[in-house]
C-alpha cells in the first residue's frame, strides 16, 4: 500500500559487514561518546540546597489570602471544597463576632480549613472557584513529612502572615 | 623457617587484604560516580564530603537489613556460596608482585606473599573456582530464576576461560615463565608485553569482563530478566558479600592485566628513579605506579560497563567459541611462528 504521509521509511536488514561483526569499532567509538560526557556540565540541580526556578504559573503550597487591611479573605462559602476534584479542602464555618472586625472581612468565615496536601492534586480548581480571590496556589514546594496526620494542613500553615509581619 | 619471616608475611597479607578490601569499597562507590558523570549527573554526594563515606553507610546499611534465608533452601550451601565468591575472589591477589623488594628498616621485602612458579596457573585456578560460589548459592536458593543464571553464569565462565587461557599461551611462549615475578622483571622500563601481545591482550580483557561477570557480559546477574540473577535469594551481608566479591574480582583480574601485559611496577624512566631515591622510595614509588595502572583498570571496566548494552546469550556464545576461541589459537599460531623465525636467524 502506498504511504500516504511519505514518513514511511524501509528499512534494510542486511546482514553485519565484517568490521560490523568485530564490534570492536563500534565500542571505542561509544566509549568516545560516553568519555565526552564526563566533562560536560551535570544536569543536576542540588535539590534542598538549590532551588530551580518555577514558572510563573507553578502551583505549589496553597495560601489564604488577607485583604489591604491584613483581613482574612475567605469566607467560607465552600465552593472551593465543592470544586475540589480530589476533595482535599474541609472547613468549618463560624460567625463574626463585633470585637473580632477587624480580623476577618466578612461576617462569616472559616473557623478551620484544612487541606490534605496528600489528597491534593494542585489542579488550581480551589483558585479558580473562590469568589473573594481568597486562596492562591502560590507557595512553594509542600515538603515531605513521616507521618500522614501531618500532612493535613490547618489554618495555622495556609493563612498568609499579617501585614505588619511580612514587612 | 624463622619467626620473622612468619610475621613479615603475616603483616604484607594482612596490608594487602586491607588494600584489596577498601579498593573493591571505594570501587563501589567510584562506580557510581563514574556512571553518574558518564551520564551528567552528579552522583552520591551526601555522605560526608563528595559522598566519601557512602561506601560505609552502605555497609552498615547491609549489615542492618534482614537477613532471610528461604524455608526450602539447603541452608549449609546457602551461606557457603557468598563466603566461597568472596574467598575466591582474595585468594587471587596472593602471588601478584606489587612491587620490587623494598629496604624497610635495613631489611629487604619482597613485596610479594609467595612467588610460587606457576603463578599464573594459580591465578587461573582460583578464578575458576570462583564460579562454584556462584553456582552453589543459586543451586542453593531453590529458585528457577537463581538456578538459571547460575547455569548461565558456568557456562560463559567455562566458555571464556578457556579462550583466556589460550590467550596466555602465547604470552607463554615469549616469556618462558610461568612466575608472575619474573613475567614482570623481563617487562623493565617500558619494554611492556602488550607491545608485542596486543591481540593477546585484547582477548585477555575481553575475557576477564566475562570472567567478573561484568557488562556487557553480565548475563548472570541482569537485573531485568533475571531479577538479580543468582542472587535473587539472597538480603543481608549475603548480598553484600557476593556484590563485594565482583569487585575484588574486578580488582584482582586489573591486577592480573596490569601485571601480564602492562609491566605492572615497571614504568619507563625507572632506573633515573632507583638510582636517585634510594632503595625505600623507588619500590615504593614503582608500586603506586602499579596502582595507578590498575585504577585505570578499574575505571576501563566501569567505562565500559556504562557504555555498552549487555550481550545476547547467544550473541555472548558466539563470540566466545567462534570468534575468541579462533582468535586465540591464531595467535598463538602467530607468535610461535615469530619466535621460531627470530631463533632460527
Amino acid at each position: 500500500m502506498e504511504s500516504l504521509s511519505n514518513k514511511k521509511k524501509v528499512l534494510e536488514q542486511k546482514p553485519l559487514s565484517f568490521m560490523e561483526r568485530m564490534y570492536l569499532p563500534a565500542i571505542v567509538k561509544g566509549m568516545g561518546i560516553t568519555i565526552s560526557h564526563l566533562f560536560k556540565k551535570e544536569a543536576t540541580v542540588r535539590y534542598p540546597e538549590v532551588e530551580r526556578e518555577f514558572s510563573t504559573n507553578f502551583r505549589g503550597m496553597h495560601s489564604l489570602k488577607r485583604d489591604e487591611n491584613g483581613k482574612e479573605r475567605c469566607t467560607a462559602c465552600g465552593l472551593c471544597a465543592l470544586s475540589c476534584p480530589a476533595e482535599a479542602i474541609t472547613m468549618i464555618a463560624a460567625e463574626r463576632k463585633p470585637e473580632e472586625k477587624h480580623l476577618y472581612r466578612e461576617e462569616k468565615y472559616a473557623a478551620t480549613y484544612e487541606i490534605n496536601m496528600l489528597r491534593c492534586i494542585f489542579c488550581g480548581l480551589c483558585e479558580e472557584a473562590c469568589p473573594k480571590e481568597a486562596i492562591y496556589l502560590d507557595g512553594p514546594i509542600v515538603p515531605a513529612d513521616y507521618l500522614r496526620k501531618d500532612f493535613i494542613y490547618g489554618k495555622d500553615k495556609l493563612v498568609e502572615a499579617p501585614l505588619e509581619m511580612k514587612k | 623457617m624463622d619467626t620473622g619471616f612468619i610475621i613479615e608475611k603475616f603483616i604484607l597479607v594482612v596490608v594487602i587484604f586491607a588494600i584489596s578490601l577498601v579498593i573493591a569499597m571505594y570501587s563501589t562507590y567510584a562506580e557510581r560516580k563514574v556512571a553518574a558523570f558518564l551520564q551528567d549527573r552528579l552522583g552520591p554526594d551526601r555522605a560526608g564530603p563528595f559522598g566519601i563515606l557512602q561506601p560505609l553507610a552502605d555497609g552498615v546499611k547491609m549489615f542492618m537489613k534482614e537477613e532471610i534465608i528461604p524455608t526450602t533452601s539447603n541452608r549449609w550451601l546457602f551461606i557457603v556460596g557468598p563466603g566461597l565468591a568472596l574467598l575466591c575472589a582474595c585468594i587471587g591477589t596472593a602471588v601478584i608482585p606489587w612491587g620490587t623488594p623494598v629496604l624497610i628498616a635495613g631489611k629487604t621485602v619482597s613485596l610479594q606473599v609467595t612467588d610460587i612458579n606457576v603463578g599464573v596457573l594459580y591465578i587461573f585456578g582460583v578464578v575458576s573456582l570462583g564460579v562454584y560460589g556462584v553456582m552453589i548459592g543459586g543451586w542453593a536458593s531453590n529458585n528457577k530464576y537463581s538456578l538459571l543464571s547460575a547455569i548461565r553464569a558456568a557456562s560463559q565462565n567455562i566458555s571464556y576461560e578457556i579462550a583466556m587461557g589460550l590467550s596466555i599461551i602465547a604470552l607463554l611462549l615469549m616469556t618462558n615463565t610461568l612466575s608472575l615475578k619474573e613475567i614482570v622483571a623481563q617487562q623493565h622500563g617500558l619494554n611492556w608485553n602488550v607491545w608485542y601481545q596486543p591481540l593477546g591482550f585484547l582477548i585477555f580483557m575481553v575475557c576477564s569482563f566475562a570472567e567478573t561477570n561484568r557488562a556487557p557480559f553480565d548475563l548472570p546477574e541482569c537485573e531485568t530478566e533475571l531479577i538479580g540473577g543468582y542472587h535473587t535469594e539472597y538480603s543481608s551481608m549475603k548480598l553484600g558479600f557476593y556484590l563485594f566479591a565482583e569487585y575484588i574480582n574486578m580488582f584482582v583480574s586489573s591486577a592480573v592485566m596490569a601485571t601480564l601485559y602492562f609491566g605492572g611496577y615497571n614504568y619507563p624512566g625507572m632506573d633515573w628513579i632507583a638510582a636517585h631515591w634510594g632503595p625505600t622510595w623507588a619500590p615504593l614509588f614503582g608500586t603506586a605506579i602499579f596502582f595507578g595502572k590498575i585504577v585505570f583498570f578499574i575505571f576501563f571496566f566501569m567505562w565500559v560497563r556504562w557504555t555498552i548494552p549487555r550481550f545476547r546469550y547467544d550473541q555472548l556464545m558466539n563470540l566466545g567459541w567462534k570468534g575468541l576461541i579462533p582468535l586465540a589459537i591464531a595467535n598463538i599460531i602467530i607468535t610461535g611462528i615469530v619466535i621460531a623465525i627470530i631463533e632460527k636467524f
